[in-house]
């Protein structure tokens, strides 16, 4: 079946089996490789895209459920390949990251997590990521980056 | 992991999505948020030939309140029930009951109506239901029918909704803002509850007390609700939460642990509801 | 102002937070280019004879290039881990018998992955099912073998477990327990992953890997051919956690069948392969006895271990070695004790974990001065202090060749006491227990250390300037997570003055550097950094003599102006500067150097962790860890506390939550990340770390590892908390995780007994 999917703002099309996730779709037929699968069970949240602006686990969206409507991944933050964003800027201040993997998922997820509630706390960020799983950083500085990210003080 | 090949449709009407079911019923599978079903499918634990997207029709989506009831299409995510200014004045229960569902992506996809037809005995939304004496809406070829949610559950994971038939709108009491609690038990945050424990203060005044993971199916606390409408106190009523149950045993608990986590749950719940 | 010891972000980070990683399964390398892909198709039962294995159908489905089986290999099963019982070889593809839930039976070839799946699926396996053997006493008691031909089911063992007459004669206590330190799954975010080509007589291999060069020596040996034949290349890699060292089985299997159908393969693991088919961690069944005086004095200590190795013993056999050698602790005990059994069961090959043996001896010991606390009726942190090995008895020998080389236990122990607020904690606990709360309040130290760079000290560096002012380092170790390339840069700079963005560190490529011995061990910064530091010291001496003439001066009046990278003369500003780069422009200008420490190192530290535990469900929460973790001086506390954070979580994951299990059957209970318990951040707290540093004298900078130590403290520290809270109720030890259904049990038991 032929699917359209505004990703990153741009138009994208491709003919696909209906069992297509939308991972694969944004990873094989568009070579964004940034989002990345790190379960089977919807678990890890390393899949995490924005869809229609929220926060969703792209191993358990099938392209075809997406068809027509908007995706933005990790590469679409930046339009020029810096930290502009954020939370990118953010996470690399806090060193919110080690292997990287699961980083483009967190990422959004915390992009999302803002767009919904920006006056976060702790507790807040904790309970926010519950959907994404770290196994390099113990969360610590990656709750401080979403923090920073939404203009709080993580030392407050 | 991906599932087996199948094939793919999107009505764009309840009606069309109606019709398709009536014709291909046997062997096809709906599909709303698909947080349940595409991972059962991924793992390859089910298989349907045809799978019907239901989850943009706007017919069921919508969440009003008509007459003493709420009327909550079956494709409403849960996100929308959290951030409902409808349901916080008129049925506080249920958005904070799905404030504990999965997790923001699970909560951005996942519906009220896929959780409930999927049945879970483990599921949050199908005992916060039956706490509330909610209804479920069925349509089919010949129309629609209501069925309360305590006579929908037949054992695990199967219910009185016929092949043909769609899920289409839960209809649950104005309850309001108070009377209320939700004691959900579980080891991470975003696993299922090994025990949950949902309170809900009915218009006549009755307290209604549903139990998540005590059975095959949601179940209330009879006897807990018996004692409390004698007159009992909060702490005796509670202790009679898991009579009559039949708790399943894993790595997560006993049915042992799980009896006298019913118990304790029920006792804060109470608290929390109606002290 | 030196660079050495400040908070230098990362030069990695830019990628990983735009474009991503390039993961082996991002690549986009033209030599994998038409590549097959493999599904595995894998026993689901845990010990059964194959008697048939039917193709057919599978061959036919679309898409499929191949379906190959054991019949179909030729590489010869393998001794993984060499000093196990010679009989007890692993085969690529299940020859005649499976022997755990996961192993490879049958590889599948297609042309995209989800025609592999569904292909995998027809292929029809007929098992003849065996009983299984789960249990370690019945591995023991031999009446079911995985191995007929060896006759037994003992991997390998060392030692005695009997300590002789007399060794606890003297001693006023004795206290004895069977502990668990119970099967865990590393679990890195990156599920294994490995692409092959063959082509004009040589191998290319990508994988996720935390060794080239040693994979690459596995590798050749395994395919049977010249390690000059085989190219390793590791891209970025999602974490390792010690469990992806060496080439697995399936790793040599996409090399092989990369050759034997002239076409590339990829191959990337689901993560419910990953559970199984990846090495598991821990798994040691131990009985601890500790014996000592009522003053608080231990004079004897025994600990006696039963190893899970799984199915094939591979790294995780050997582990309890090492477990022994560690036993003593931080403690001056009189007589120390150790022996292990590694036997084979049908389950997960074990491997090493984080930590990789040290976690075991010190979750063994300090639960043993816990119960020996507890017995004498004294303060824990009182027992500890009692038996610390003093200042002034390092160097302290552990074995005939090995000494702990430089600590202050005491002092770490004092310094995280004082940091919590040990006798507020005390008092806050002992309030709630006599106002009755439910919401219960526990307290729990661990003293550590551990050794580091344990299996070999020495590691390459290069370091070459080039005409354009810019650096390239090359490095035997092998990051994948820890943040090599901005710490060499800074070890670089620091000598150079080259501006760090102007340095660009490679690693991980057979091919560029032959040598290394990879990231394992908390090994890198001591061996890799001190090599790099060393190659930069010598460049900068290199560079001198060069520019001695140019400059007419002497060497030794020579100096290098950091601030334009530059050589020039000692105390005369009016001198001329010759940069690195105009040397470079001159000659080449490169050193290639060997560090050797000839000894490991031993951080240490100490850990106290503040549990809540609900009495009448019995979940324990940790509210609060204060970590001191001396690992000697810090290069970049930035990157030293990432490494602590993760590890304090992977130790409190452990004592809290996760555990691998398995029923009577063999059957995995726990295969799925649905299923098994890591942290999400809702579950964990933040971390209260605490500096302190303490050099070794094995390198010049006084670097030790820290990749390691968090997991090695916390873990112990929170599992003695959440006994303590309920220590009161008449509890003296709960196994790991400490689940609400466990600890509620225990309270239960406890109840039932003094009734």
């Amino acid at each position: 079946m032929k699917v359209e999917i505004n990703v990153n703002g741009t138009a994208t099309t491709a003919d696909v089996e209906p069992r297509t996730l939308l991972v694969h779709y944004l990873r094989d037929n568009l070579g964004l490789k940034a989002t990345n699968i790190g379960c089977d069970t919807t678990s890890c949240g390393a899949c995490t895209v924005l869809l229609d602006g929220e926060s969703v686990k792209s191993c358990t969206v099938l392209a075809a459920q997406a068809d027509g409507l908007s995706v933005t991944t990790m590469e679409g933050l930046s339009d020029d390949g810096t930290l502009s964003h954020p939370v990118t800027a953010a996470f690399r201040q806090e060193h919110g990251l080690q292997c990287g993997f699961c980083t483009p998922g967190m990422v959004m997820a915390a992009v999302s997590l803002i767009e919904e509630n920006p006056d976060l706390t702790e507790a807040d960020v904790r309970s926010g990521l519950e959907g994404n799983l770290c196994r390099c950083t113990g969360y610590h500085n990656i709750v401080r980056a979403v923090l920073v990210a939404a203009g709080k003080d993580p030392d407050a | 992991m991906i599932p087996v090949a199948f094939d793919y449709q999107r009505p764009q009407t309840l009606d069309e999505a109606v019709a398709l079911l009536a014709t291909r019923g046997e062997d096809a599978t709906v599909l709303a948020g698909g947080h349940s079903l595409l991972p059962v499918m991924k793992l390859r634990m089910a298989a349907p030939e045809l799978v019907i997207d239901i989850g943009r029709l706007a017919e069921l989506r919508h969440l009003r309140v008509e007459g003493d009831e709420i009327a909550i299409g079956a494709a409403t995510r849960y996100r929308d029930l959290v951030t409902s200014t409808v349901l916080a004045a008129e049925c506080a229960l249920l958005p904070a009951v799905a404030a504990t569902v999965g997790d923001p992506q699970v909560r951005h996809r996942g519906t009220l109506g896929g959780a409930i037809a999927h049945g879970d005995p483990a599921g949050d939304m199908p005992a916060a239901i039956l706490a509330l004496d909610g209804t479920v809406v069925l349509q089919g070829p010949n129309g629609r029918r209501s069925v309360p949610v305590a006579e929908f559950y037949t054992g695990l994971f199967s219910t009185v909704r016929e092949p043909d038939e769609l899920v289409v709108e839960i209809r649950v009491p104005r309850t309001g803002a108070t009377g209320w609690a939700y004691e959900k038990f579980t080891r991470r945050s975003n696993d299922w509850a090994i025990v949950a424990v949902a309170v809900a203060t009915m218009p006549s005044g009755a307290v209604n007390v549903a139990m998540v993971n005590m059975a095959g199916t949601p179940i209330r606390a009879t006897a807990t609700e018996a004692a409390l409408a004698e007159g009992k106190s909060i702490v005796d009523a509670a202790a009679l939460a898991a009579e009559g149950t039949n708790p399943p045993a894993d790595t997560h608990g006993t049915p042992e642990y799980r009896r006298h986590l019913a118990q304790v749950l029920t006792r804060r719940a109470l608290q929390t509801a109606i002290a | 102002m030196s660079i050495l010891g400040t908070r230098v972000h990362r030069v990695e980070d830019p990628a990983f937070l735009t474009k991503g990683g390039t993961y082996t399964d991002d690549l986009t390398d033209e030599r994998l280019a038409g590549a097959l892909h493999l599904t595995l198709v894998r026993s689901p039962i845990a010990h059964a004879t194959i008697t048939s294995i039917d193709t057919s159908a599978a061959k036919q489905a679309p898409g499929v290039v191949a379906v190959l089986t054991a019949a179909d290999c030729d590489l010869e099963p393998v001794l993984v881990f060499d000093r196990a019982n010679k009989k007890m070889v692993r085969p690529y593809l299940a020859t005649d018998r499976v022997r755990f839930v996961g192993e490879p039976v049958a590889a599948v070839l297609t042309e995209h992955p989800y025609q592999g799946e569904d292909a995998a699926e027809l292929v029809d396996v007929d098992y003849d099912p065996l009983p299984a053997v789960v249990d370690v006493e019945a591995a023991l008691n031999g009446e079911v073998l995985l191995f007929p031909e060896a006759g037994t089911n003992v991997a390998t063992a060392k030692g005695s477990a009997d300590p002789g007459a007399g060794f606890f004669a003297d001693c006023e206590v004795v206290v004895t327990k069977q502990i668990l330190n119970q099967r865990v799954a590393p679990a890195p975010l990156e599920t294994r992953a490995a692409a092959a080509a063959w082509d004009d007589g040589r191998y290319t291999v990508f994988c996720s890997n935390q060794n080239a060069q040693g994979t690459r020596d596995d590798l050749a040996e395994r395919l049977g051919v010249d390690v000059a034949d085989v190219h390793v290349i590791l891209p970025d890699v999602g974490g390792g956690f010690g469990a992806k060292i060496g080439a697995d089985p399936e790793y040599v299997l996409v090399a092989w069948l990369a050759r034997r159908l002239g076409r590339p393969v990829r191959w990337s693991e689901s993560r419910s392969e990953n559970m199984t088919g990846l090495v598991h961690g821990r798994a040691q069944h131990q009985t601890i006895t500790i014996g000592g005086d009522r003053d608080g004095t231990v004079k004897a200590y025994q600990l006696k271990i039963v190893g899970e190795a799984g199915a094939y013993p591979a790294f995780g056999a050997a582990l309890p070695n090492l477990t022994g050698m560690m036993a003593r602790g931080t403690y001056d005990i009189a007589r120390k004790h150790s022996s292990y059994v590694s036997v084979v069961t049908n389950t997960t090959p074990t491997g090493a974990y984080r930590g990789a043996g040290r976690p075991e001896a010190t979750q063994a010991i300090e639960r043993a001065m816990d119960l020996f606390a507890r017995a004498i009726g004294m303060d824990p942190a009182d027992v500890r202090r009692k038996n610390f090995i003093a200042p002034e008895q390092f160097p302290y020998e552990i074995t005939d060749e090995i000494s702990y080389d430089t600590g202050e236990y005491a002092k770490a122990l004092d310094l995280a006491l004082r940091s919590a607020g040990y006798e507020q904690l005390r008092a806050e606990q002992a309030r709630r227990r006599e106002r009755g709360d439910t919401k219960l309040l526990g307290i729990g130290l661990s003293s550590y250390v551990e050794i580091t760079a344990g299996g070999g000290a020495s590691e390459n560096g290069s370091v070459e300037v080039h005409p354009d002012g810019t650096v390239t380092v090359l490095t035997g170790s092998s990051p994948h997570g820890q943040g090599h390339a901005t710490a060499w840069a800074m070890l670089a700079h620091e000598q150079l003055g080259i501006p760090m963005e102007k340095i660009t560190v490679r690693h991980g490529d057979t091919d560029q550097i032959p040598e290394g011995a990879g990231t394992m061990g908390s090994r890198s910064l001591q061996t890799g950094g001190i090599a790099v530091h060393k190659a930069a010291g010598e460049l900068v001496e290199l560079a001198k003599q060069r520019a001695a003439d140019l400059l007419e001066a002497d060497v030794a009046d020579l100096v290098v102006d950091k601030d334009v990278a530059a050589i020039t003369v000692a105390g005369v500003p009016s001198a001329r500067k010759i940069t690195f780069a105009e040397l470079a422009a001159q000659e080449q200008l490169r050193v290639h150097t060997e560090w050797d420490a000839g000894k490991a190192t031993f951080p240490f530290g100490a850990h106290v962790a503040v549990v809540e535990v609900d009495a009448e469900t019995g979940k324990a929460a940790v509210q609060r860890i204060w970590a001191v973790d001396d690992a000697g001086p810090v290069l970049n506390p930035l990157l030293f506390d990432g490494q602590r954070h993760g590890g304090i979580a992977q130790g409190i994951a452990q004592a809290m939550l996760e555990e691998v299990t398995y029923d009577e059957d063999g059957q995995p209970l726990a295969a799925s990340f649905a299923d098994y318990g890591i942290p999400s951040a809702a579950e964990l707290p933040s971390f209260d770390l605490v500096g302190m540093e303490t050099p070794t004298d094995a390198n010049p900078l006084g670097y030790k590892g820290i990749g390691e130590a968090g997991t090695i403290g916390s873990c112990p520290a929170v599992q003695n908390a959440v006994i303590d809270a309920v220590a009161h109720l008449g509890v003296d030890h709960i196994d790991m995780p400490l689940t609400p259904v466990r600890v509620w049990t225990a309270i239960q038991q406890a109840a039932g007994g003094a009734k």
